[in-house]
């Protein structure tokens, strides 16, 4: 028997250890917010932060999740008003969408430790990141704006 | 043809409208085919109109638009309920969008070749200015007044002098009862009075999106649903030979293995067949099937290697093809010598890759099925999991999710097909996730071609003749066995359309035998052509020792609109859309302008390259700054694309279009090749299969969307075509080297 917490509640789970925790978010929880993109952490399409640190969900086993806190797009607030998720807003970054939790949630990571990133910084803590509708541009104005909100 | 019927007491809108409420219906196909379509009394069908678009407002004062083409990204399902909303004069903060299940009624719902917006722009305003009228004729008639004394003002209808008002909800009981308004009594509003058309607004679903919370295909979920992967031929036709069907039952939460057959005739939409493995969760689906130890038969199609099919093609285009286009006669030009041009161009097979792979969730039970996915394409979701499970397509329910990009994809339903099969054989709602490997080893690649170019320069550098000849597997070989050639569609995509005004002119097309299912991607043959047709025209440009933009504004020619009429071959636009050279002109010189163009100083190793095309008739001209350095590196500083759509409905979701096909053109152009060996695709990955990142794609995209009065016109594919050439026209001015094969990843520009 695994324990965990997500989004600050307590869980348990006593499948196969060595499911993703992407699965068990999605599947099991039916916390669909954090999206398959790759299987491989070649995306980022299901970045989480695990005690607070952003991690890829497709790659971490549930052996490995377990004892940390985890957090999903679901519970980076609850209604949008996260710095980043305001200037997500604010940018009209999105197209399809689809990468955007994960986009939100690995800029949310980068926020936490660096509030004024560089563009150099920006690049490399967001180089894992795929977008495929192609709003890269949107998305280092964000992180921007969201940083000069901080200010 | 628009006719806009009343049906607020239709019964088969129960469950989006309440009791009370206005509802119109926007009536797009001709009444001949509504009779033949009419079913038994009593049935829905009786309501004997074929609507595209509904309205309706609730007592509580809701707008109530169905959207119903998809949304993949490209923002119709804003758009199109924008135009509604302005001629409503309705409050956007208080329209509820409500997107259309698949229902053939619509008209066409193949949410591709963008045409959403040019196609609906009119039967929106016109349902909008419908509803409006009979508000306002409702309101007329509760406070005795002439109609021609009252207006609207945001969701409410004004009496001024009396100064009396009422909200769209408080009159929209009464408003229901008032006869549909016949369409030459319509007033529009004069664009000055635009609140919302021209002016755009965010994405409705921003907010949903930026939360976690929106709904796409693949996070729908059923009461006691089944997970499935389905492990397929891993060349295109073949068959299972054999598999384990016990070892996957070991794996935890693995539940069934169950076979699919293959497609008959051509694959169409046809599943590709293969072996399921059915679970309690994606995860389990995936390990499971690793377990299968599938063998193969062979298929005819294990011959196919690209490399050796690069040569063939390239063959076939220095081989004398099918006429497309003529006038005029280049051979006789060419035999005169003088300066003569060759070049072959090529560009490699690409695969879609939306970041949301192919994923459905279908539940059947007895004779009909009900559909939750991603689809660009519902009707033909409708037509084709019908033809599987012997049903008549009506009795599928199609639920169309948010898209997670589409492409061009997902307007293939076979992978919902695999859905539908899987639950009438288990009995349950089954969810068929593609992984990312089985969307780049099986998809609907988009077409490999080879082109060859051949131009004569007179004394004044201009050519005195033009050849070119484009070889590809055509789209038409997924649905007929045996198609080799490219169809007028597709040549119409940059090849008999090039608008330069030239004596003499051939447009050829050769021969191609596909192995792989060839299907429509994100602006299709116009990648290609524009690919070879504007690096050739850059190539004659600096033959003649001439300024590229200047070479272009030249070659275009005398100000005007070109026909078939006129120029036999050209293919013809829809009536109001004719190719105007005037229009390509401007887009030109203003992209060249805002890029600097002539007048920037450029450092070592930079250069500025263009390129112009129109397609899905839109005029586009692209600028791109590129910087090579001596390791070969290869940066995109700065993109400059100039724009003329048309009328531009929402222009801040247009410029995130275009900023999004430049970095899907730097995609394509730098890392995208899908490539066989023994008929087995060799990708599998986004490791192998590479799409720009962050820090390769262009760093900052200036995109200008000029303001029209023409008719709208595409705004989610045009922006992708003039990419990639005017990429390798920067490269070759910061090198030297001239890109003639696509992708970069594959070239060495180190400074030798």
């Amino acid at each position: 028997m695994l324990r965990l917490k997500v989004n600050g509640v307590e869980r348990t789970f006593d499948g196969d250890s060595q499911m993703p925790l992407l699965w068990y978010l999605r599947d099991i929880l039916g916390l669909t917010g954090t999206k398959y993109g790759c299987g491989m952490a070649l995306c980022g399409s299901c970045t989480v932060h695990q005690n607070g640190k952003a991690v890829r969900a497709c790659v971490v086993p549930m052996s490995k999740a377990a004892g940390s806190e985890i957090r999903t797009i679901e519970g980076l607030s609850s209604d949008g008003s996260h710095p980043v998720q305001k200037a997500w807003m604010k940018i009209n970054v999105p197209q399809c969408g689809y990468c955007q939790p994960g986009q939100i949630m690995q800029a949310a990571a980068l926020f936490s430790s660096n509030h004024h990133p560089t563009d150099a910084q920006i690049d490399e803590a967001m180089a894992g990141n795929l977008c495929r509708c192609g709003t890269y541009q949107r998305i280092r104005a964000a992180i921007k704006d969201a940083a000069g909100e901080r200010a | 043809m628009n006719e806009i019927t009343n049906v607020s007491r239709r019964g088969f809108l129960q469950g989006v409208f309440s009791a009370g409420a206005l509802v119109l219906s926007v009536k797009l196909v001709p009444q001949s085919l509504l009779a033949a379509e009419t079913g038994a009394p009593g049935t829905v069908d009786q309501a004997a109109f074929h609507p595209s678009m509904w309205v309706g407002i609730e007592p509580d004062g809701t707008v109530i638009i169905v959207a119903h083409r998809s949304e993949m990204g490209s923002g119709s399902r804003t758009a199109l309920p924008l135009v509604l909303a302005d001629e409503l004069d309705a409050d956007w903060k208080r329209v509820r969008i409500e997107q259309a299940i698949g229902d053939k009624r619509y008209g066409s719902q193949d949410t591709d070749g963008s045409h959403s917006v040019r196609d609906f722009y009119q039967p929106m305003r016109e349902a909008g200015a419908t509803a409006r009228l009979m508000l306002v004729r409702a309101a007329a008639k509760e406070w005795g007044v002439p109609e021609s004394e009252c207006e609207t003002d945001l969701h409410t209808v004004v009496h001024k002098s009396s100064g009396k008002k009422a909200d769209y909800g408080k009159l929209a009981t009464a408003a229901a009862q008032v006869p549909v308004p016949s369409k030459d009594e319509l007033k529009f509003k004069p664009k000055s009075a635009w609140r919302y058309v021209a002016k755009g607004s965010p994405s409705y679903d921003l907010d949903t999106i930026c939360c976690g919370k929106a709904g796409y295909g693949m996070d729908a979920q059923a009461e006691g649903m089944l997970f499935a992967a389905v492990q397929h031929p891993p060349v295109l036709g073949s068959k299972v030979k054999s598999y384990d069907d016990k070892a996957p039952l070991q794996v935890k939460g693995v539940q069934q293995v169950i076979a699919i057959d293959g497609f008959k005739g051509a694959p169409a939409f046809q599943p590709l067949g293969g072996v399921a493995v059915v679970a309690d969760n994606t995860w389990s689906a995936f390990e499971g099937r690793k377990k299968l130890n599938a063998t193969w038969e062979n298929s005819p199609h294990s011959v196919y290697n690209s490399d050796e099919y690069k040569k063939d093609l390239q063959k076939t285009a220095r081989t004398a093809g099918k006429v497309s286009r003529i006038k005029g006669d280049v051979d006789a030009e060419f035999a005169k010598g003088g300066k003569i041009l060759e070049a072959d161009y090529y560009a490699p097979h690409l695969a879609h890759v939306s970041m949301e792979p192919p994923v459905a969730l279908a539940d059947v039970r007895g004779d009909k099925a009900v559909i939750w996915t991603s689809t660009q394409n519902p009707q033909a979701v409708q037509e084709v999991v019908g033809a599987q499970l012997g049903i008549p397509p009506e009795n599928v329910t199609c639920n169309v999710a948010l898209l997670g990009g589409g492409f061009g994809r997902k307007s293939k339903p076979d992978y919902v097909a695999e859905a539908a099969i899987l639950s009438k054989k288990t009995g349950k709602p089954v969810k068929v996730t593609w992984s990312r490997e089985d969307d780049i080893k099986f998809g609907y690649y988009h077409s490999v071609a080879a082109m060859y170019m051949k131009a004569s320069l007179g004394a004044d550098g201009m050519p005195t003749a033009w050849l070119h000849r484009s070889v590809f597997p055509p789209i038409g070989s997924t649905f007929a066995e045996g198609a080799q050639y490219g169809d007028a569609g597709e040549l119409g995509m940059g090849w008999t359309d090039v608008p330069y005004q030239l004596a003499n002119f051939r447009a050829e097309v050769g021969p191609a035998v596909n192995h792989v299912r060839i299907g429509w991607y994100r602006s299709v043959a116009n990648i290609y052509h524009a690919f070879a047709v504007q690096s050739f025209t850059d190539e004659l440009a600096h033959a003649a020792g001439k300024d590229p933009v200047e070479y272009r504004l030249a070659l275009l020619g005398d100000a005007r609109k070109i026909t078939p009429k006129d120029t036999p071959g050209f293919p013809e636009s829809p009536a109001g859309y004719e190719y105007d050279t005037a229009r390509l002109r401007r887009v030109i010189e203003l992209a060249a302008e805002q890029s600097g163009w002539g007048k920037k100083k450029l450092g070592k190793g930079r250069g500025l390259g263009i390129a112009a095309h129109r397609s899905f008739l839109t005029y586009v001209a692209t600028v791109v700054e590129v910087e090579v350095n001596n390791q070969g590196e290869i940066k995109i500083p700065r993109v400059d694309t100039v724009l003329d759509a048309g009328l531009v409905v929402n222009p801040e979701q247009t410029r995130n279009q275009f900023e999004g096909a430049a970095v899907f053109g730097t995609s394509l152009a730098r890392y995208g090749e899908i490539t066989a060996k023994n008929g087995v695709i060799e990708q599998s990955n986004f490791n192998d299969y590479q799409i720009a990142r962050m820090g390769d794609a262009p760093y900052h995209v200036n995109v200008r969307v000029l303001e029209s009065d023409a008719p709208p016109a595409g705004v989610g594919e045009p922006g992708v075509p003039p990419f990639a050439p005017a990429l390798c026209n920067a490269i070759f001015a910061a090198t030297g080297k001239r890109v003639r094969e696509l992708p970069l990843s594959k070239i060495d520009f180190s400074a030798a």
